[in-house]
């Protein structure tokens, strides 16, 4: 933008906009680095007991320990990539399962108290029961990913399925189009940001669903090194695990704004 | 074939589990082909219903609607248009993908139909909104975005169900103006239902005039206009005073 055309008075309100976020940017750092100091200070003061609250610089020792021996990518990896195929999973079977249901009023009639029923459940009862059904493997953890976010993903989907304006059917209908036009020019595409809206909270879900299945049947990832780790008190490894997932939830949720973005652009 | 769409003694009631609702009874009425008619009804009459009927998505509950000498059909459907009372121009397509919406469905999609396409967008002035969103186009722009996209398609039969209702007062008449002049100019058999009186009789060559719930024909009205006016200025005849003041008195009277 040409700079003579901007007012003095618009100059001064650009200059505190961005006074402003370089503020908020440098408090988030601040309670951060605060934070870790006195983490540290405190540990080392003996204040707090190190062996069981750890501190800063035997998190960074236990990282650099456990990166050359190996073993940390590999159980991340491990979660990483259950998620993401629990993930995939649970948005393609669901908009199967969505589609199928609006075809059919009956049979979404018939399902609809089943599909309440196990939204309302909580998943975690039934990973104990998967674990004996289909054996301690990746195949269960991400069964029990999924099974977390698959329900509540179809009712929602339905839902923003039957929103569309009926008229907007009519029209498909006027035009000579069948439902199955319909589906394809008016119900998928309006439901696009619904869809990635579901994408968002599902990926988180789906994490969680793994962090469950691996507490209780894995023999890697992190869930599995977490409930390991504290049995065998090396709590250094429990907390920086439990960093690695925050670092990993912020990342696959970035990932799908990524998406969003990259859909919002090409509209 | 003496009528291009016969409507005998139609009939059609709602079901709903609180009762049933007779919405229309005993509607009769012919359409030459070419012919211009006009419905008009009180509001919630059962106006849009009847359209509903005569392009097929809704079957009589009792008597026939013939088209072409024949009922219609899965098979003659496509010769009739319909143009709804809001546009549902798509926001996730451009101006000139939407108009093609019919096309795409109906598999009609080739060089030429493409290329007829950009000629109405040329002439009806839209072509430089070609790759528009819907969103950037008025509410007049909007409306013959729409128009092209059921033109497209060939109808025999235009159905028009309150296409200038959405638009202020101002468009109403400009788009009323263009979109009746182009139906007559391309010769087409149309029928437009409206709850508003001076655009019934500025646009058709019979107004039919419908009584409330259930909906059944109170009369029939000519309109004898010189064939050459254009709806702007047929209401600036005396005549259209007259057949206003008619027509209002008809939907007036009780029974």
């Amino acid at each position: 933008m040409d700079n003579t055309s901007i007012s003095a008075a618009q100059v001064a309100f650009l200059r505190a906009h961005k006074f402003h976020k370089i503020k908020i940017q440098l408090y988030r750092i601040g309670i951060l680095v605060l934070f870790l100091a006195l983490w540290e200070i405190s540990a080392r003061q003996n204040w707090i007991d190190d062996f069981i609250f750890s501190s800063p610089s035997k998190l960074i020792a236990c990282f650099f320990r456990m990166t050359t021996e190996n073993t940390l990518f590999y159980h991340i990896g491990i979660t990483l990539f259950e998620t993401i195929i629990s993930f995939i999973l649970v948005m393609l079977c669901s908009l199967m399962i969505t589609i199928f249901l609006w075809y059919s009023k009956s049979l979404t009639e018939t399902l609809d108290p089943y599909l309440v029923v196990l939204n309302s459940l909580p998943k975690s009862a039934l990973a104990p029961l998967l674990i004996v059904w289909l054996g301690a493997n990746y195949r269960t953890i991400i069964l029990t990913g999924m099974s977390v976010a698959i329900f509540g993903t179809i009712l929602n989907l339905y839902i923003g399925f039957h929103e569309v304006d009926t008229e907007k059917l009519k029209l498909i209908t006027t035009l000579g189009g069948s439902k199955t036009h319909a589906l394809f020019k008016v119900i998928l595409p309006a439901n696009m940001p619904n869809l990635i809206g579901l994408m968002k909270t599902n990926i988180g879900l789906c994490l969680v669903g793994v962090i469950i299945g691996e507490f209780i049947a894995a023999r890697a990832g992190l869930g599995y090194l977490i409930i390991y780790s504290s049995q065998v008190f090396q709590l250094d490894v429990v907390i920086m695990s439990i960093f690695i997932l925050c670092i990993i939830a912020v990342g696959l949720y970035g990932t799908i704004q990524l998406i969003e973005k990259w859909y919002k652009k090409r509209m | 074939m003496e009528y291009l769409i016969s409507c005998n003694h139609v009939n059609y009631t709602y079901h709903t589990l609180q009762g049933e609702t007779p919405a229309l009874c005993d509607i009769d009425f012919q359409v030459k082909e070419g012919e211009f008619i006009s419905i008009v009804g009180p509001s919630g009459c059962g106006k849009s219903t009847l359209l509903s009927l005569l392009c097929g998505i809704l079957q009589p509950s009792d008597g026939s609607i013939l088209f072409k000498d024949e009922p219609i059909s899965e098979k003659n459907r496509f010769g009739i248009g319909y143009m709804l009372q809001h546009d549902h121009l798509f926001e996730w397509r451009s101006v000139y993908k939407n108009i093609l919406l019919g096309l795409e469905i109906q598999k009609k999609l080739s060089k030429e139909t493409k290329q007829e396409a950009l000629s109405l967008l040329e002439t009806y002035g839209l072509s430089q909104f070609k790759d528009a969103k819907p969103s950037q186009l008025s509410g007049g722009m909007r409306q013959r975005a729409a128009l092209i996209r059921t033109l497209l398609l060939h109808p025999d039969l235009l159905l028009l169900d309150e296409p200038f209702s959405a638009l202020d007062y101002q468009t109403r008449l400009q788009v009323g103006d263009d979109i009746g002049s182009i139906i007559r100019e391309s010769k087409k058999t149309a029928i437009l239902v409206t709850h508003d009186l001076s655009e019934a009789v500025s646009l058709g060559d019979r107004v039919i005039v419908l009584n409330a719930l259930p909906a059944s024909v109170k009369a029939i009205v000519p309109m004898d206009f010189p064939s050459d006016l254009s709806p702007l200025s047929r209401r600036n005849t005396s005549q259209f005073k007259e057949y206003f003041n008619l027509i209002w008195k008809e939907l007036n009277e009780n029974g």
